[in-house]
């Protein structure tokens, strides 16, 4: 009888260690989705915080004023005129060597030491803390070169910076083409080019839109590289217009022209200690962030459509 | 009648041109691969030349064992310790944060939520990647410092303490985003094992996931770590810009990076010994982020399951 007794005592006991190792688990759901929720949360408050500090500087003349050494008559009309300029600087180099860089290392690159090298070195650059892409943009750039501390100087740099990420998503969206669609154009006689020209390109184009909107997304928020460079944070006047009225109407001078551009002057007027500046960072805060935000979400989308429209 | 039963579609001529033609873009191509080769060799190249003017001035012994860092005052000292203790010291703040909420998010996303919480949640968590640096800046100062100061008044209004939490809170989709990753590539079989042997769903995933997935862990927290290294705009914004030899966080103190923005925030002259110090200052940084990524590399290999 007491042998019956010890198999029921030891039955109990297991009873009571499985409901116990079950309130575990689901004390883990529970906490994970407390902590998931408060990472999302803030977020929110984040951006909420923003506006609401910022609400007092919201307005037209927000983004038609120079910055200026009264609050409330300070505006970003430099600094969201100089990041554009810095973003189609950006956009224009980073985007062009990315892509082929990508194709060359997916499509041609031979299996060997010097691919690998190419790859490990695309690995690395995207660790490098991007404040080093600004040490080698003041030496490079603006000394060596000679382009001072100009918009096309901030251009090169953020380029840089972005390419790792260009090229990585270029390369997983060239490797997702199934490789039958390649061999079908071979067997008509295509070259190595025309392939990826005219089916590979076409097929992954969602893959590289994507790529490059989070590359100038990542570049729009960087501040640390272009006060490296030395960006001015008091700008009281535009680039030469890139339009002009007389022949030939397009003019490149812009290039080298002084800026600033929007982080800057956030971090500009977080520094200062008149906390009536701070509406102003918040203001700007809350204009870069829903830029950030909203071309990850186009990102986001993009990468979704392409996802759903193409099916293998 | 044979001629033209013979005579190529394409003649030879246009075969040539296509043959060449892709010769051409295959170089213009590989070019293109060559500025990633490049751009690391500058940056090695240029930080090793700017340092070496900078080390004819200044001892290695100086620069390595000295304890105190003000390259702009008059009186100048150049030991680089109190940045690395600045910059070790916010790292290791943001990393107490980061490595235990991003796990814990990774090991729910993986192995407990629906699959479309997944999907849906991930990307909007990435979100909290993107966010400019500037802009947590300003969170952690007008945020953060005020909340801390409230739980502890004595904090001052420049601290590590709140830009290391804030690092923290900006890393941790990444240690998320990476583990999860490499916790969904742990064969379904092994969990299937563990369950037929009476295992929950949190056994299965401390015991048998994440030891599984080790290696893809210890890549992501080193990934987290280098972020946070070469994070600047957040402690130059809240952790005060006075290099300070400390290990408490509660303390102001500079980092590297924060030291190199305030140098470049001034107008210092070009091929002095200020200007020089930043790369002296950028070379530590490489070689921090460098040495964590080697260790990285060696844990990846030495704990690599193979399935």
């Amino acid at each position: 009888m007491s042998a019956n007794a010890a198999a029921h005592r030891s039955i109990e006991a297991l009873r009571q260690d499985l409901s116990r190792r079950k309130i575990l688990d689901r004390l883990f759901v529970i906490v994970g989705l407390i902590v998931m929720l408060a990472c999302l949360m803030v977020l929110a408050v984040l951006f909420i915080d923003l506006v609401r500090d910022g609400a007092p500087r919201f307005g037209w003349d927000f983004f038609t004023n120079f910055a200026s050494r009264r609050a409330e008559r300070a505006g970003i009309l430099a600094a969201w005129v100089g990041t554009s300029l810095i973003m189609i600087v950006t956009a224009v180099c980073a985007v062009p060597v990315g892509v082929a860089a990508a194709i060359y290392l997916e499509e041609y690159a031979p299996k060997n030491w010097f691919t690998a090298i190419i790859e490990i070195n695309v690995t690395n650059l995207a660790g490098v803390p991007s404040i080093v892409y600004g040490l080698l943009a003041l030496s490079l750039f603006v000394y060596q070169f000679d382009l001072g501390q100009s918009i096309a100087a901030a251009g090169l740099t953020l380029a840089l910076l972005i390419l790792p990420i260009v090229i990585v998503a270029t390369r997983e969206s060239i490797r997702s083409v199934p490789k039958a669609i390649r061999e079908a154009a071979y067997g008509l006689g295509a070259t190595r080019w025309e392939v990826t020209k005219d089916h590979v390109l076409p097929y992954s184009t969602g893959g590289i839109l994507t790529g490059m909107i989070l590359g100038l997304s990542r570049a729009i928020g960087e501040t640390a590289p272009i006060i490296t460079i030395g960006a001015l944070s008091f700008i009281a006047f535009l680039p030469q217009s890139p339009i002009q009225s007389e022949f030939p109407f397009i003019s490149f001078k812009w290039l080298g022209d002084p800026f600033t551009a929007m982080p800057i002057q956030m971090f500009n007027w977080v520094s200062r200690p008149d906390p009536e500046f701070q509406a102003n960072a918040a203001a700007a805060g809350a204009i870069l962030l829903g830029m950030t935000l909203l071309m990850n979400g186009v990102a986001i989308w993009i990468r979704y459509r392409f996802r759903k429209k193409i099916n293998w | 009648m044979s001629e033209a039963i013979y005579k190529p579609v394409i003649s030879r001529s246009a075969l040539r041109y296509r043959k060449l033609r892709d010769r051409a873009i295959e170089t213009l191509l590989l070019a293109a691969g060559l500025v990633a080769v490049f751009t690391t060799l500058a940056i090695v190249a240029i930080l090793l030349i700017e340092s070496s003017a900078f080390f004819e001035h200044v001892s290695l012994k100086e620069f390595f064992t000295g304890t105190m860092w003000t390259p702009l005052f008059a009186d100048a000292r150049y030991g680089i310790a109190p940045l690395v203790a600045g910059t070790l010291t916010t790292t290791i703040v943001a990393l107490l944060v980061a490595v235990p909420l991003g796990t814990t998010i990774a090991i729910y996303l993986s192995e407990f939520a629906p699959h479309k919480v997944r999907e849906t949640v991930k990307p909007i968590l990435e979100l909290l990647g993107a966010v400019p640096t500037v802009v947590y800046g300003y969170f952690a100062l007008t945020m953060v410092t005020p909340a801390l100061q409230w739980l502890m008044p004595e904090l001052p209004g420049f601290n590590m303490l709140s830009a290391g939490l804030v690092i923290g809170l900006m890393i941790v989709p990444y240690v998320s985003s990476l583990s999860e990753d490499a916790m969904r590539a742990v064969p379904r079989y092994m969990r299937e094992g563990s369950y037929a042997m009476g295992a929950t769903r949190l056994q299965t995933a401390l015991r048998v996931v994440v030891p599984g997935a080790f290696s893809g862990l210890a890549a992501a927290f080193i990934l987290g770590i280098s972020r946070a290294v070469g994070e600047t705009m957040v402690v130059a914004i809240a952790a005060g810009m006075q290099p300070n030899l400390t290990f408490d966080p509660r303390e102001p103190a500079a980092t590297i990076t924060a030291y190199i923005v305030q140098v470049s925030l001034g107008d210092l002259p070009h091929g002095s010994i200020g200007y020089q110090s930043i790369f002296a200052a950028g070379l530590v940084l490489l070689m921090i982020t460098l040495v964590f990524n080697v260790i990285g590399f060696w844990l990846t290999r030495r704990f690599r399951e193979a399935y």
